[in-house]
Formats: structure tokens, sequence, C-alpha cells
């Protein structure tokens, strides 16, 4: 077994399927389409897609542990809308406000991991629940229209959230470090720390890593709880980017997210997850939603491409698996 | 008389008006192997569930070398020595063996507040307790569970109680669904566990493979021991069969040419 060559290993990794079809995908569209790879489109693409990112990679970890949370779109929607409904009431400062929104957010996590823990009700339903309430308070709050939002340029928020610079030709945006940091470090807690082991064991045999001592519903009530923050720091940085708070925003990124982590390789059981994978799965959608577009196919046919990726994708995932309890 | 390791006394417990276990007294001595034996339904199950923390009984004590003690939960149980092996769910399949052996008590590397896991550690530790179960096929620690045979995932079960010094292992049906070879490596890996100071309670369908292990067997029936001091090496596999079932000989032989009638 320990003979296995390079190629052998690299083969068996989860990650690799993902990276060979989003090279697939880069190529095939530069292909087409040379000015797929301009600076400008590059920038584009990142910009956005760092928004979305945040909140797969701590969905990689819920869904490691087991859980998954479709609440997460209605967060994207919701917080930035608490944030500028304080801000713009003169209820508090817009720093304040962030503030405020992240700890809603982290209570609504709680909430959500203490239903799914405690009351044993399966986190599909107790998110699609928080799903509802959530968006429906968002709706309420804003008689469902989008919020004033102020020009948040010069703000000290605002640039370490969102400040762009360019790097030669390409525009980036501070949050792009943001989800570089989130990635390294959660992907540092999945791998490295004893945590990463017990969230790994709680999706792959609670039972298991209950009789070791393990505590399983405080991993996935913390896992629920970051998940919840992180969905919501993406809707203030995507808020503060566009300078637009409308309730309605995030609505349908809860299964885009999902379907982000399962295609890099993450178990929808639970037990196994990889944030280098999510990072690709990522990219892969975002870049299709892109590449379609520049190559002139209708945005409409988007969902075709979608459905049909996640299904190849499950079946790779699905042959190696089994390729890999074999020990071939 | 020295005080046994474990002793369990007056043992009930019910499930509304069904008595899974009525005034059961049970122990095991230090450095013993004890078969449990007992039809579907004896009791012997439950038995151990409560011994391993995993279901609070309705009455009665446990000792632990003399010292009464509560087992609220399985990981009580553990922190008192006693560590329940069931075949496929006492291991995470996805993890690898080393973090398996590891998981709940994984050594940290310095800085502590980074809560990194001391890979390197565990992996070395995890070849030695290989080669100490008597696994002599070169297999990395690295290796997800998933990839091993049921009696290689026992052996790393068997593995961990040894590291973490338990003083008891239970083991469920360990032979259960293993090849004839498989079974061999088993038995030998529970001998390895006693000879290392380690007492075993040992639970199998298969009566050939609990005479081939144990120092003693203790059978139960319908909640009850009913008998708690049978040496293997006095005895004949068709004896414990009797107490086991509480029938003669005729009646055994009678039940049995039943049950070929009642098959065609």
């Amino acid at each position: 077994m320990e003979n296995r060559s390079f190629v052998q290993r690299l083969i068996a990794r989860p990650e690799f399927g993902p990276l060979v079809l989003l090279m697939v995908e880069l190529a095939v569209f530069w292909g087409i389409n040379p000015d797929f790879l301009s600076p400008q489109n590059i920038s584009n693409i990142l910009a956005f897609t760092v928004e979305l990112g945040l909140i797969a990679l701590a969905m990689t970890l819920l869904m490691t542990s087991g859980e998954f949370d479709l609440s997460v779109g209605s967060l994207f929607g919701f917080s930035p809308v608490l944030m500028w409904t304080l801000y713009n009431s003169g209820v508090t400062s817009l720093e304040v406000g962030l503030l405020i929104a992240l700890v809603v957010a982290a209570l609504i996590g709680l909430v959500n991991g203490w239903f799914v823990t405690q009351l044993k009700i399966p986190s599909f339903l107790v998110t699609l629940g928080m799903l509802l309430v959530v968006r429906g308070t968002a709706l309420f709050i804003t008689d469902g229209f989008p919020q004033r939002t102020w020009s948040a340029e010069g703000s000290w928020l605002a640039d370490i959230l969102v400040g762009d610079f360019y790097v030669g030709p390409f525009r980036i945006y501070a949050s792009l470090f943001w989800f570089i940091g989130a990635a390294i470090i959660l992907g540092y807690v999945l791998t490295q720390s004893r945590t990463g082991n017990w969230i790994q064991a709680a999706g792959g045999n609670p039972n298991a890593a209950r009789a070791r001592g393990v505590n399983v519903n405080r991993v996935k009530v913390g896992l629920f709880v970051v998940s919840a923050v992180m969905a919501s720091l993406a809707g203030v940085i995507s808020s503060l980017r566009t300078s637009a708070a409308n309730p309605n925003s995030g609505t349908g990124y809860e299964l885009e997210v999902i379907a982000m982590v399962v295609i890099g390789g993450t178990a929808l059981t639970g037990g196994r997850g990889t944030i280098i994978g999510t990072v690709l799965g990522i990219l892969i959608l975002r870049v299709m939603r892109n590449g379609i577009v520049l190559i002139g196919v209708p945005g409409l046919a988007y969902n075709i491409f979608i459905g049909a990726i996640i299904l190849g994708m499950m079946a790779l995932h699905s042959w190696l698996e089994r390729r890999h309890q074999a020990g071939t | 008389m020295a005080e046994p390791l474990i002793r369990m006394a007056n043992i009930r417990k019910s499930y509304g008006r069904v008595h899974a276990l009525v005034d059961a007294n049970f122990h095991v001595n230090e450095k013993e192997i004890v078969g449990l034996l007992g039809d579907n339904g004896a009791g012997k199950s439950t038995l151990i569930k409560v011994l391993s923390g995993a279901v609070p009984l309705t009455s009665g004590d446990i000792f632990i070398r003399g010292k009464k003690v509560t087992l609220r939960s399985t990981s009580d149980a553990i922190a008192h020595g006693i560590e329940t092996i069931y075949q496929d769910s006492a291991l995470v399949t996805q993890l690898s063996i080393a973090r398996n052996l590891f998981l709940g008590r994984e050594p940290i590397k310095p800085p502590r507040f980074l809560n990194r896991m001391d890979q390197e550690a565990m992996n070395a530790v995890a070849r030695d307790l290989l080669r100490q179960v008597g696994i002599t096929k070169n297999i990395p620690p690295t290796t997800p569970i998933g990839s091993l045979s049921g009696g290689e995932r026992q052996a790393v079960a068997i593995a961990r109680a040894m590291h973490f010094d338990s003083d008891l292992i239970i083991l469920d049906e360990p032979t259960n669904n293993l090849g004839v070879a498989e079974t061999q490596g088993v038995l030998s890996f529970v001998r390895s566990a006693r000879d290392s100071g380690h007492s075993c309670i040992f639970i199998a369908h298969n009566i050939h493979h609990v005479f081939q292990v144990v120092d003693r067997i203790v059978v139960m029936r319908r909640g009850k021991v009913v008998a708690d001091d049978i040496d293997p090496k006095k005895t004949t596999v068709a004896e414990v069969e009797r107490v086991i079932t509480g029938m003669s000989d005729k009646e055994i032989r009678d039940a049995i040419s039943d049950g070929r009638d009642s098959h065609g």
C-alpha cells in the first residue's frame, strides 16, 4: 500500500476530479473566446466568487460534520438589510450595525444548532424553516423594498472589507484576501487541528466519536454558528461592494453553495471534506456561469450545465470512492 | 480473596414491564478473559450496555476494584478504564488508523493555542501498536479504516484499548462475519491483550471461538447469570450448550431434529 505511485495517489485524491474539470473549463472557454482570460473578466469573476466562496468554505466544515444549512442565502440578504436599517434610522453607526448583524447571525446559527442537536430534527427541515423565518423578517422590516444605501466609500469598514486596488491590469478587492485567509484557516482547522478530527468523526460515525468523549453536539452547534456568521459577512461585503441591500438577495444561493461543496469532493453524507476541493468547486461554478455567457450560450441555460456538472462529478466521486475502499 | 476488577451486584434493568436483567451478578478478575454466553434475549447485551455506560441500570451496584462507581455514559466508562468494542461501530471509517487510535485524545504540538495535532507522534505510536497486536502486514498508519478488513479493524480497536490502558476490554461479537484466518487473528489479538495485563469480556455466538480463548465462561438465561464458573478446559461444548438452553441432551436433539423437519 505504501508503494502506490505518485500518480495513483494523485488520482485517488478527491480534489483530482474537480481540478481536471476546472482545467478543461478554462481551456474550452479560452479556446472559444480569448477575452475570457482578459484581466477585466478575471477581475469580474473574482469579485463575486469570493463572496459566495466565504459561505461555501464554512459549509464545507458543516457538511463534513454531517449537517447542512439552507438558511445561508436568506442570511446573505438579511444581514445587510439589518445593518443598513440600523444605520439609516440613526440607531447605530455602520460599524456597530455590522457587529449587531454578525451577532444576530451567530444567534440564528445557535438556534439552528440547538434544534438539530437537542430536538434531533434533521438539519434540512430546521434550516428550511429558518430560511423562511429570516427571509420573511427581511421582507417584513423593509416592506419588500431595497434599503437606501449610503455610499460606503471612504469608510474604514468599506476599505478593509471591499477596498479595491490594481495589481497591474487586475482589479483586486480586499474581500479576496478575506477569502484566502478564511480558506487557509478553515483548511488548517479541518486537516491539522484536533477540532478537524472531531468534525470528520462527527460526520463519519457520531456514535463512535461520542464513545471516545468527543462532544459531537458542541462541534455541530459551533459549525452552524460559523456558517451563519460567514453568510452574514458575505452578504455585508456584497452589499458594500455594490451599494445595495435588497431583502431578496441571496435567493437560491444555498443550493449553489452546497453544489460547490459537493462538486469539490466533500461527502454529502458527512465524514469527509476538503477545503481545496471546495475552492475548486467554487471556481468551477463561477467560471461556468461567466464562461457560458461569454461564449454566447443563453444565460438561462446555465442551470442545465450546473446540473450536468453535479451529476457528472457525483458519478466520478462515487467511482473514486469505491476504488479507494477497494484499496486499488 | 482479592477484589475482582469488576463486580456487578444484583443488577436489574427493566424496560417498562419487560425485565431484561433480573438480579444479575457478574464479575471479572484481573488479567482474565471471560466468555459471556447466552441465547438471544438472555440479557448479555443489556448487561454489557450497562457496564459500558450505554444504558442506565434500574437498580444494583457496580464496583471497580471494590470501589462503587456510577456509569452515566460511555465516556464515563472509558474514564473508568472500561472500553467496549462493537464490530463496525467503534471506528470512523473515513479517518486514518492513527487518527482513530487517538480520537478524542489527540496529542497537541506546542504552541497549544494552535490546537495542532502531533501527527508524526500519532503515526509512530500507531505503527508500534499495530506490531504489538500482531499485524505483520505493512499497513501505513495513514490508511483509512475503510480500506481495512474486518479483522484488521478489530485489531485497531483492540490496540486502541490497550494503548490507553483500559483495564477491561469488552468485545461484542468480534468474530462475526469474519473468515477463518481473520477469526484466528482476532483471537490472538485478544490473547495478546490479556498477556499485556488487560482483562476482557468476550461475547460470541460461536461457542467454539469462545472455548479457544477464554479462561472462564459465564452463562446467562432470561436475564439471570445461571453459571459463572465454567472452566473451558474441564468441560465440553455440548455441556455448555445445555446450560445455555436449559435443556437436556435429548431435548436439544429433539429441537434440532424439529428444526430440520420444519426446514424440509
